[in-house]
C-alpha cells in the first residue's frame, strides 16, 4: 500500500497529499500525521472520497490512517 | 453529523456574541476583528501613534487564553515550529496591510455583511479571488515545509505574554496609550469582552473555525464543514444585529468602512491569498498560537508589526477611503506574496 508521511505539515497540505496520492493509487493508502486537526481533516476527506478509514494512535501524538475495504 | 452540529453551534455563538459586543459598546460591526484588535493593541503599546485606535482589546487575550486552556485540557497543546518562520512573519505583515486597506479581517468582513454593509460584498469577492489564486499554488506543491517539536516552555510564552497584556489592561500604566475618541475608545466592558473572547477561543479551538478554510475546503475538497461555520457566523450575527437595531443595509455611510470598491476588493484579495499560504485566517493563526504553534506566534507578531507600520506609514485606509501609500503597499505586497508562493513550490518527496 502507498504510504504518505504528512507529519509536520500544516493543513490543508496533508489532505492535498492524500488527494493526489489517491488519484495515483485509488486502491487505497496509509497516511501518517502528527496532530489532531490533520487526523480529522484527512479522515473526513477520505470519507467524502468514498473510503472507510481505520485510525491507529501511535506514540508522540501521531496517528496512522489507512483506507480499508468496504 | 455530530461534528456539523458543533461547528454550527460555534459559528452561531460567535455571530451572536459579536452582535452583543457591539450592543455592549464595541465599534459597529466590530464585535470581533482580529486585524483591528491587533492594530489597537499595537497602538496602545505605542508602536503606532494614531490616537483613535489605541486600546488593549480583551477579546484577543480571551481568545488566546480560552484556546490555550482547552487545548491543554484536551491534550492538544503541542509545541512546534520551524516551518519557514520569517516567510510567515512577512505574510502576516502582508495580510495585515490588506486587512487595513479593506478595514477588517475575514471575520469582520462577515460581520460587516451581517450588519448590512454591502461594501463587504466586494471584499468577499476579492477574498474568494485570493483564495482561488492561493489554491493554484497549493495544487502545484506550495509548502512552507515541515514543523519540528520544540520545548514546552516555548509554547507557554505566548499565553504568558497575553496574561501580561491583561495585567497592563487592569493596571493601565502611564506608558500605555488609550484612545479617548474614535473606534479605540469604543469597547464593551472588560469582563464581558474577556468572557466572550474566552468562550470563542475555546469554541474555535475545538471546531477549527477558520474563515479562509471554509471557501478553500469547499473548492479544493468539496468539503462543506468549515463553510458551515462561516455561514452560521453570518446568519446569527445578522439576526442579532436586526434584533439590536444595528442592521443598516447599503453602501454609503457604513461604520468604519469606505466605499472604494476596487480597493475593498484588492485589499481582501491580498488577505485571502496570504491566508491560504499561511494555512489559516488571522483568527485561526491566533488560536494556533495558543495551542503551541510557534510559527503562528511569529505570524501574529508579523500582523502586529504590520499594523504598526500601516499606521506609521499612512497605509491604513479610513472612512475617507484608501490612501495613496496604502495602494502602493498593497501592490508591493502582491509581488512579495507571489514570490514567496513561487519560491516555495516543492516537488513531491512524500513516499515514506
Amino acid at each position: 500500500m502507498n504510504k504518505i508521511d504528512a507529519r509536520g505539515l500544516s493543513c490543508p497540505e496533508p489532505v492535498i497529499l492524500t488527494k493526489k496520492a489517491l488519484a495515483v493509487s485509488p486502491e487505497g493508502l496509509e497516511i501518517l500525521v502528527d496532530n489532531e486537526t490533520s487526523k480529522i481533516n484527512v479522515a473526513r476527506f477520505l470519507k467524502i472520497a468514498g473510503y472507510n478509514v481505520k485510525i491507529e494512535s501511535r506514540p508522540n501524538g501521531e496517528y496512522s490512517l489507512s483506507t480499508v475495504e468496504k | 453529523m455530530k461534528e456539523r452540529k458543533g461547528i454550527i453551534i460555534a459559528g452561531g455563538l460567535v455571530g451572536i456574541l459579536a452582535g452583543l459586543l457591539v450592543f455592549f459598546g464595541n465599534p459597529p460591526n466590530m464585535g470581533f476583528c482580529i486585524a483591528c484588535f491587533l492594530r489597537d493593541i499595537a497602538g496602545s503599546l505605542g508602536l503606532h501613534r494614531t490616537d483613535v485606535v489605541q486600546y488593549i482589546r480583551p477579546e484577543i487575550i480571551g481568545l488566546v487564553l480560552g484556546a490555550f486552556l482547552i487545548a491543554l485540557g484536551k491534550k492538544e497543546f503541542s509545541v512546534k515550529g520551524g516551518s519557514s518562520p520569517f516567510a510567515r512573519f512577512i505574510l502576516g505583515f502582508i495580510v495585515m496591510i490588506g486587512a487595513l486597506v479593506f478595514l477588517g479581517c475575514p471575520l469582520r468582513m462577515v460581520l460587516r455583511l451581517a450588519g448590512g454593509d454591502l461594501n463587504a460584498l466586494l471584499g468577499l469577492a476579492g477574498f474568494t479571488a485570493g483564495i482561488f489564486s492561493g489554491i493554484y499554488f497549493l495544487n502545484r506543491g506550495f509548502s512552507l515545509r515541515r514543523t519540528y517539536k520544540l520545548g514546552k516552555l516555548e509554547g507557554f510564552l505566548f499565553p504568558a505574554v497575553n496574561i501580561g497584556l491583561l495585567i497592563f489592561l487592569l493596571t493601565t500604566p502611564a506608558f500605555l496609550f488609550f484612545s479617548i475618541k474614535g473606534p479605540g475608545s469604543l469597547h464593551a466592558p472588560l469582563a464581558i469582552a474577556l468572557s466572550a473572547g474566552l468562550l470563542v477561543g475555546a469554541l474555535a479551538q475545538r471546531t477549527r473555525l477558520c474563515m479562509v478554510g471554509g471557501i478553500r475546503d469547499l473548492i479544493l475538497f468539496k468539503d462543506t464543514y468549515l463553510i458551515t461555520g462561516f455561514l452560521a457566523v453570518f446568519i446569527f450575527a445578522a439576526l442579532t444585529n436586526l434584533f439590536c437595531g444595528n442592521f443598516n443595509l447599503g453602501f454609503i455611510d457604513q461604520p468604519i468602512a469606505h466605499n472604494d470598491g476596487l480597493w475593498n476588493f484588492l485589499g481582501m484579495t491580498l488577505v485571502g491569498f496570504g491566508s491560504i499560504l499561511l494555512g489559516g485566517c488571522p483568527l485561526r493563526q491566533l488560536i494556533l498560537s495558543a495551542e503551541g504553534n510557534i510559527d503562528s506566534v511569529i505570524t501574529v507578531i508579523g500582523m502586529l508589526v504590520g499594523a504598526a507600520f500601516a499606521h506609521n506609514f499612512g497605509l491604513a485606509a479610513s472612512a475617507a477611503g484608501p490612501t495613496f501609500n496604502g495602494k502602493i503597499a498593497v501592490l508591493i505586497s502582491f509581488v512579495v506574496a507571489l514570490l514567496i508562493a513561487v519560491m516555495n513550490i516543492e516537488r513531491e518527496t512524500t513516499d515514506a
